[in-house]
C-alpha cells in the first residue's frame, strides 16, 4: 500500500479524466448501448396472442426469410437505395466540381451555401414538398402539359421515393465531394500537365482517385440514411410497394410486434454494417 | 465560351432541383384558395394566420423549442467533460472510449428509437417530453463531443496546466479557460444539436405519447392532405431552421 502522499501527478490526472468522461460514457451505456442489446436479444423473442414469449429462438429470422412480403421489403430497400446512391453521386459530382473549379473565388462560399440551404428544411416538411410537386394536379405536370407533354403519375411510386431522396443527398455529396476536390494540391495538377497528361486523363488517374475519399464518405452516409428512412418512402412512396422501415414501423404500430420489428432493424443494421466494410477502403478518413 | 455555357447550364439545372420544393412549398403556402396546387390564385396571408391560432400547433412548436434546448445543453455538456477527458491524453483506454461515445453516429434513428422504445416498455416508464429528450441527448452527444475534441488543442491543454498551478479548482479551470478559449465551436456544437433536436421525427414519434413535438404535429396534419396550411407551417420551420444554421456559420466563421 502506497502512502497517501505517494500519489503521483500521473495518477491524479487520471482519476480526474475518468471522472470528466463518466457521464457520457454512463449515459451511452444506459441509453445507447443496453437497448441495443436489448433489442438483439428481443429480436430472438416471439410475439404471441398471450404476449411476448420470451424463449431464444431464431423463428423472426426465419419467418424474414420465408415470408416473401419481408424479403420484397428488404429487397425493395436496397434497389431504392443503390439507385439513390448512384444517382446522388453522378448528379453532386459535376456540381461540387463547377463550384470548386469553375465559379470565381470569392462567390465559391455562396454558390456552395446555395447549393445546401434546402438542406436544412425539416425533413417531413421536405418530402410533403416534393409531394406537391409531383401530385397529379402538381407543379410538375403543371408545367409539362404547359408544354404540351404528357403529364406523369409519379405520386404515390417508388419514382416519387428516388427523386425525393436524391434531392436531399445530392445535396449533402456535394459537401462532401467539393470538401475533398478542394483539398487537391494544385501542384499535382500543373505536374500531370507538364508530364503530358490531357484534361481527361488528369482528372481519371489525378482527380477522381483523389476524391474518391469524399466519394465514399458521401456514398455511405447516403446508404445508412437512406436505408433507415421511414418519411420519405411513406410520404412519396405511399402504401404499395413497402421499404424496409415502412415494413419496422408497421410491426410496432398495427401488430404490436416488438420482436419482430427488434429482428428488421437487425436485419438493416447488417446491411449497413456490410456497405460500410464495403466502402471503408475508400474512405481514408481523418487523411489529408 | 461552349465550356462555360455548359457549366452555367448544368448549375442552373441543379439549383433548379434543389430550390424546387422549397420554391413551391412557400409559394403555395400564400394560396388563396383550398389546395397548394396549381394555378395560384393569388396571395393571401390567411394560413400564416391560422397556424397561429392553432393551439396544438403553437403547443408542439414550444415543445420543441423546449426540449432542443434541453436536450442540447445536456448532450453539450456531456460531449464537453468527455472531450476534455480525451483531450487530457491521460485518460485510460482512451480510443475505444472513444469508440463507444461516437457509435450512436453510425445507428440509424429508427433503430435508436425502437431500442429506446422497448427499453422503456420493459422498464414501465411512460412516454413523454422527457423520454424524446433523453434520445435526443443520446444522438447529439456524439456530435457535441466530436466538435469540442476537435477544438482541443496544446493551446487549451497549457493554458489548463497554468491555470491549475496558479491554484485555480477544477470547475474555475473549465468555466474561467477552456470554456472561453473554445466558445465558438461550443456555440456551434450547441445550436447544431439544436437543429438536429428540433428537426428530429422519428424518436420524437416513437418516443412521445401526449405532448409531441412539432415535427410530429405536422405529421398528423399530413393526414389532411395538401393543405395550404402545412405548407405555411413547413414554410415558418425552415426559416427558423435557415436562421440557426446562419448562426452556426457565423459562429464558425468569427473563429477563422
Amino acid at each position: 500500500m502506497a502512502p497517501a502522499g505517494a500519489v503521483t501527478l500521473e495518477a491524479r490526472e487520471r482519476r480526474r479524466a475518468l471522472w470528466l468522461v463518466a457521464p457520457a460514457l454512463v449515459w451511452t451505456a444506459v441509453f445507447f448501448a443496453l437497448p441495443f442489446l436489448l433489442m438483439g436479444l428481443m429480436s430472438f423473442w416471439r410475439r404471441t396472442d398471450a404476449g411476448i414469449e420470451r424463449i431464444f429462438r431464431p423463428d423472426n429470422y426465419a419467418a424474414i426469410i420465408e415470408r416473401p412480403a419481408y424479403l420484397e421489403a428488404a429487397l425493395n430497400s436496397l434497389e431504392i437505395t443503390l439507385t439513390v446512391t448512384v444517382l446522388s453521386v453522378l448528379l453532386a459530382y459535376p456540381l461540387a466540381w463547377i463550384i470548386a473549379e469553375e465559379v470565381p473565388k470569392r462567390y465559391r462560399r455562396l454558390a456552395l451555401a446555395m447549393a445546401v440551404i434546402p438542406f436544412w428544411t425539416s425533413y417531413v416538411v421536405r418530402s410533403y414538398a416534393w409531394s406537391l410537386v409531383l401530385a397529379r394536379q402538381g407543379v410538375l405536370n403543371d408545367w409539362l402539359t404547359g408544354i404540351g407533354l404528357p403529364a406523369l403519375d409519379l405520386a404515390n411510386s417508388r419514382a416519387a421515393t428516388v427523386i425525393g431522396f436524391t434531392h436531399f443527398f445530392t445535396m449533402l455529396l456535394t459537401l462532401t465531394i467539393y470538401a475533398s476536390l478542394v483539398q487537391i494540391a494544385p501542384n499535382l495538377r500543373k505536374a500531370a500537365a507538364d508530364l503530358g497528361a490531357g484534361p481527361l486523363a488528369t482528372f481519371r488517374f489525378i482527380v477522381l482517385p483523389l476524391t474518391l475519399p469524399g466519394i465514399a464518405v458521401g456514398a455511405f452516409l447516403t446508404f445508412a440514411l437512406c436505408i433507415g428512412d421511414y418519411v420519405t418512402p411513406q410520404i412519396l412512396g405511399g402504401g404499395n410497394d413497402l421499404a424496409l422501415p415502412q415494413l419496422i414501423m408497421l410491426q410496432i404500430g398495427r401488430r404490436a410486434d416488438l420482436p419482430m420489428a427488434a429482428a428488421l432493424s437487425i436485419v438493416l443494421m447488417i446491411a449497413v454494417t456490410i456497405a460500410y466494410l464495403l466502402l471503408a477502403r475508400f474512405m481514408r478518413v481523418g487523411a489529408r | 465560351m461552349t465550356r462555360f455555357a455548359v457549366c452555367a447550364g448544368y448549375m442552373v439545372l441543379l439549383y433548379g432541383f434543389i430550390f424546387l420544393p422549397v420554391a413551391v412549398l412557400v409559394l403555395f403556402s400564400f394560396q388563396d384558395g383550398r389546395f397548394p396546387i396549381p394555378p395560384f390564385r393569388g396571395f393571401t396571408l390567411r394560413w400564416h394566420a391560422e397556424i397561429l391560432a392553432d393551439d396544438a400547433l403553437v403547443a408542439a412548436l414550444f415543445n420543441s423549442l423546449l426540449v432542443a434546448v434541453v436536450s442540447s445543453a445536456m448532450a453539450l455538456l456531456l460531449g464537453f467533460l468527455a472531450a476534455r477527458a480525451v483531450a487530457s491524453g491521460r485518460l485510460p483506454g482512451a480510443p475505444a472510449i472513444r469508440g463507444m461515445l461516437t457509435a450512436p453516429l453510425s445507428v440509424s434513428y429508427l433503430v435508436i428509437g425502437l431500442g429506446l422504445l422497448a427499453s422503456f416498455n420493459m422498464a414501465g416508464l411512460g412516454l413523454s417530453l422527457g423520454t424524446v429528450a433523453i434520445g435526443h441527448i443520446v444522438i447529439n452527444t456524439p456530435l457535441c463531443f466530436a466538435i469540442c475534441l476537435a477544438a482541443l488543442g496544446e493551446p487549451q491543454l497549457s493554458a489548463e496546466r497554468a491555470a491549475r498551478d496558479l491554484g485555480a479548482g477544477e470547475i474555475g479551470v473549465m468555466a474561467l479557460v477552456t470554456a472561453p478559449m473554445i466558445m465558438p465551436a461550443l456555440v456551434a456544437a450547441f445550436l447544431l444539436s439544436v437543429t438536429f433536436s428540433w428537426d428530429e421525427f422519428i424518436i420524437a414519434f416513437l418516443l412521445s405519447r401526449f405532448d409531441v413535438t412539432l415535427p410530429v404535429e405536422i405529421w398528423s396534419l399530413l393526414r389532411s392532405g395538401l393543405n395550404p396550411k402545412t405548407n405555411a407551417i413547413g414554410s415558418l420551420v425552415f426559416v427558423l431552421s435557415a436562421v440557426a444554421i446562419l448562426a452556426v456559420e457565423l459562429a464558425v466563421l468569427r473563429r477563422k
